[in-house]
């Protein structure tokens, strides 16, 4: 495979707002002319499921589906997620997790505990960064911003310019939330320095 | 002109784009989009249909007018049709008549993993598979003009991540085509044995031409890289096989019925070794062994299940095999939501311990511990007609315990028949039907219960109550499923009924009304009994705090809307809603 390729892994719960993430994430590769190929899934497996969104882009890409051990980037909105889909991050690859836990089912009804140590077993696989998204989300006086201020913090890792996330965000959400998203990116962007 | 399009929006486009005059579909996924984005280019005159048989007859009438149409459906939904696809076959077209199949490789959201591939043979028509969203669109079109050329319907054959995945579709502009008008033709149409055994000859001579068409068709094509090793592949394989072996030849193939075995055979001649890498079914891999090629295919590559390229790898690659390594994590299934009407209803059928002939939805889910409620499920309206099986099977006294379970929309789709049949049959039927005013699985289509149509405007609403009394159903009542007791006291008495009795549960999708504030916990009142746990609520968990003895259940006020089911199981008041927190 060519070395020219970017994969972005991002994961999470059903309803936490991936798929927007992954439409803004694609756009701004779109702007910035390359080919992108993104795939999810609908349905089922969306009613609180685990979701997996995979994003591509690059000169030429085939394949929507990001091979395992070859993410460059894991982008999840949970931390047992993050966990369930670490073998898709490639040697030194970076992990960005939301830090929230949210129990399954399994969990909830006390069949099976929730994983202690995840912290450390992400460590163990990538460069990783917890994110309390929710706490930044809620100082912007809304909790749905958690994709966006995700999205600004992968941002740091991605080579593309302000103006295309900024016109990537516009285009993919309604008009009256595009402020508020906006400045979510923009504290997601200046969490981490890297 | 260039944009991102998914698989879905990219038959939209497509149909637009190639002048269709009708479309029709029910929803189901992976298919359900299409119609979705059809909605919205106003020159296509589109309908949700009640089910997918409904949804071809309607496009082959408007086809018989000569319009060009098009039907989608998941690949289950062709079941459903296949009865009018089969002689849609035989009668041919007068517009083009476009069917699209979205199959579900690796059961994302379905019941069975058929590969609809198959149909196209067994009907005799035409089958194109696109490999991404751009061919999607690109196929659209051309199984439009190739209907007509040829007289025949078109299969278009999609899968999971053709429908869901995005990529770049080059945009056109839309070409107008003229409604033909209608001429009787009834040789053509009415298929009665006489017309029909003519119709079998054309339809045989119809093929040959198919299978020359199918050695020109500029997508069935050869790429020619290193000879030593050849790939004969179709679909989304093609993308995931280049990855894996990007320096082989390939013989990719978009019209994969019937096969252009000319073109197969140069390939083979010039080529060392061949695989042929296909989803699902051995299909392309049967017909090509039958024309005297050696190729390696199932042998190597899964039967089952989605292909990727670690797949793919692993399949000629026992290196690969060995590069993966997963943890042991707690799966995570997809939960009834918090808030979810259907909850209640569920509940209560495990509290009475009944059999449960279960259904297609969202409630499926209820079948899930800890609600655990449901103990068949074959496909769309069965929960019905099963359990008249069932009892027919082991008499009145095990319909005393025994319930059907199914959702508003299935009832429209096939569940009307069923009842019809258990009423008529002096069945002892117990049906549960759990009215959300939607088809909440697929994302909130609307449907006869609704009233409401494709583009959002009013149509006729048709109350199921009205439906069922009009079956001659004598026990009809509606029930809040929100309200255990009530739904208790009404789920007994419908056992106890002789006859066939109807609960209609009838409460809004949660995902569709505005969540109330959360409930709380009262620490000092909760003693960790997990009762409230039985729900199944994704908001309320068990927490172990080191400052307490017995275990505290906790709401996450995130997810909590507010239907307040968990205070009605509570049996020390510790559940409480946000008003009485505050005085």
């Amino acid at each position: 495979m060519k070395t020219d390729i970017t994969n972005i892994v991002i994961c999470g719960v059903g309803g936490q707002g991936i798929i927007l993430a992954s439409n803004v994430l694609c756009y701004v590769a779109f702007l910035e002319g390359l080919d992108v190929k993104k795939s999810e899934v609908h349905g089922m497996a969306q009613r609180g499921g685990s979701v997996i969104t995979h994003v591509r882009f690059g000169e030429k890409i085939y394949s929507p589906l990001i091979e395992q051990g070859k993410g460059d980037v894991i982008l999840s909105f949970e931390k047992l997620e993050a966990l369930r889909y670490i073998h898709y991050l490639k040697k030194k690859g970076i992990v960005i997790v939301n830090d929230r836990e949210i129990p399954p089912m399994s969990v909830l009804t006390g069949a099976v505990s929730y994983p202690a140590n995840i912290e450390r077993k992400l460590k163990k696989s990538g460069k990783t960064f917890f994110i309390d998204a929710a706490k930044i989300a809620l100082e912007l006086g809304n909790i749905r911003a958690v994709n966006i201020i995700l999205l600004g913090v992968l941002s740091k890792f991605l080579k593309f310019k302000k103006e295309s996330w900024e016109k990537a965000i516009k285009e993919n959400v309604k008009e009256k939330f595009a402020e508020l998203n906006i400045a979510a990116f923009d504290r997601g962007k200046n969490i981490i320095t890297t | 002109m260039k944009s991102l399009l998914s698989g879905n929006e990219a038959v939209a486009r497509g149909a637009w784009e190639a002048g269709c005059h009708v479309a029709a579909a029910y929803p189901g996924t992976p298919s359900t989009e299409i119609l979705e984005n059809i909605v919205k280019y106003p020159e296509i005159n589109t309908e949700w249909a009640v089910n997918e048989k409904v949804a071809l007859e309607v496009v082959a009438g408007a086809c018989f007018a000569g319009a060009r149409a098009l039907a989608a459906m998941k690949h289950v939904g062709l079941n459903v049709a296949a009865d009018p696809f089969f002689t849609m076959g035989y009668s041919g077209v007068t517009g083009g008549l476009v069917i699209v199949s979205a199959d579900d490789p690796g059961l994302w959201s379905s019941q069975n993993e058929q590969d609809n591939r198959h149909y196209a043979r067994h009907a005799k028509v035409p089958i194109l598979e696109p490999s991404d969203s751009n061919e999607a669109k690109l196929f659209t079109k051309l199984a439009f003009e190739i209907s007509e050329k040829f007289d025949t319907p078109v299969l278009l054959r999609l899968t999971t991540r053709i429908c869901h995945s995005t990529c770049l579709v080059d945009l056109k502009k839309r070409k107008e085509q003229k409604i033909k008008g209608y001429v009787k033709d009834i040789k053509k149409r009415l298929m009665l044995p006489a017309h029909a055994r003519l119709r079998h000859i054309i339809v045989e001579e119809r093929l040959k031409k198919l299978e020359k068409f199918s050695e020109v068709f500029p997508y069935n094509k050869i790429e020619w890289g290193k000879k030593t090793l050849g790939i004969i592949t179709s679909g989304i394989a093609y993308q995931y096989a280049k990855e894996v072996f990007p320096h082989a030849s390939f013989l990719k193939l978009s019209l994969t019925y019937p096969i252009p075995e000319n073109l197969i055979k140069r390939f083979a001649r010039k080529v060392k070794k061949i695989i042929i890498i296909e989803e699902g079914d051995p299909v392309l891999e049967t017909e090509i062994k039958a024309i005297g090629i050696k190729v390696t295919g199932k042998e190597k590559i899964p039967l089952c299940g989605e292909l990727t390229q670690n797949v793919i790898a692993m399949s000629f690659s026992k290196k690969a095999k060995a590069k993966i390594k997963k943890d042991k994590i707690p799966p995570r299934p997809p939960v009834l939501c918090p808030g979810c009407p259907h909850r209640g209803v569920f509940y209560i059928i495990n509290k009475l311990k009944l059999v449960t002939s279960g259904d297609i939805g969202c409630y499926t889910l209820g079948a899930l511990p800890p609600l655990s409620a449901m103990d068949t499920c074959v496909c769309m309206g069965a929960s019905i007609t099963n359990a008249h099986g069932l009892e027919k099977a082991l008499g009145e006294d095990f319909s005393k315990k025994l319930v059907a379970v199914l959702g508003d929309s299935t009832f429209f789709h096939s569940g009307i028949s069923g009842l019809a049949n258990a009423v008529y049959n002096k069945g002892n039927l117990n049906l549960l039907i759990l009215d959300n005013f939607t088809t909440a699985m697929t994302g909130h289509q609307p449907h006869p219960g609704t009233g409401k149509l494709a583009r959002g405007e009013q149509g006729k609403r048709i109350p199921p109550e009205d439906v069922v009394k009009g079956c001659g159903v004598e026990f009809v009542r509606i029930v809040d499923p929100n309200d255990l007791k009530e739904t208790e006291t009404a789920i007994k008495q419908a056992l106890e009924f002789d006859g066939v009795a109807v609960l209609i549960f009838r409460r809004p999708c949660a995902l569709l009304v505005k969540p109330k504030p959360s409930y709380r916990i009262v620490p000092e009142l909760c003693n960790g009994c997990k009762l409230c746990l039985r729900i199944g609520c994704p908001a309320i968990s068990l927490k172990f705090p080191e400052d307490r003895e017995k275990p505290l259940a906790v709401i996450d006020h995130a997810l909590c809307t507010g239907c307040g089911l968990c205070t009605q199981i509570c049996n020390r008041n510790a559940i409480i809603a946000p008003e009485q927190a505050n005085t």
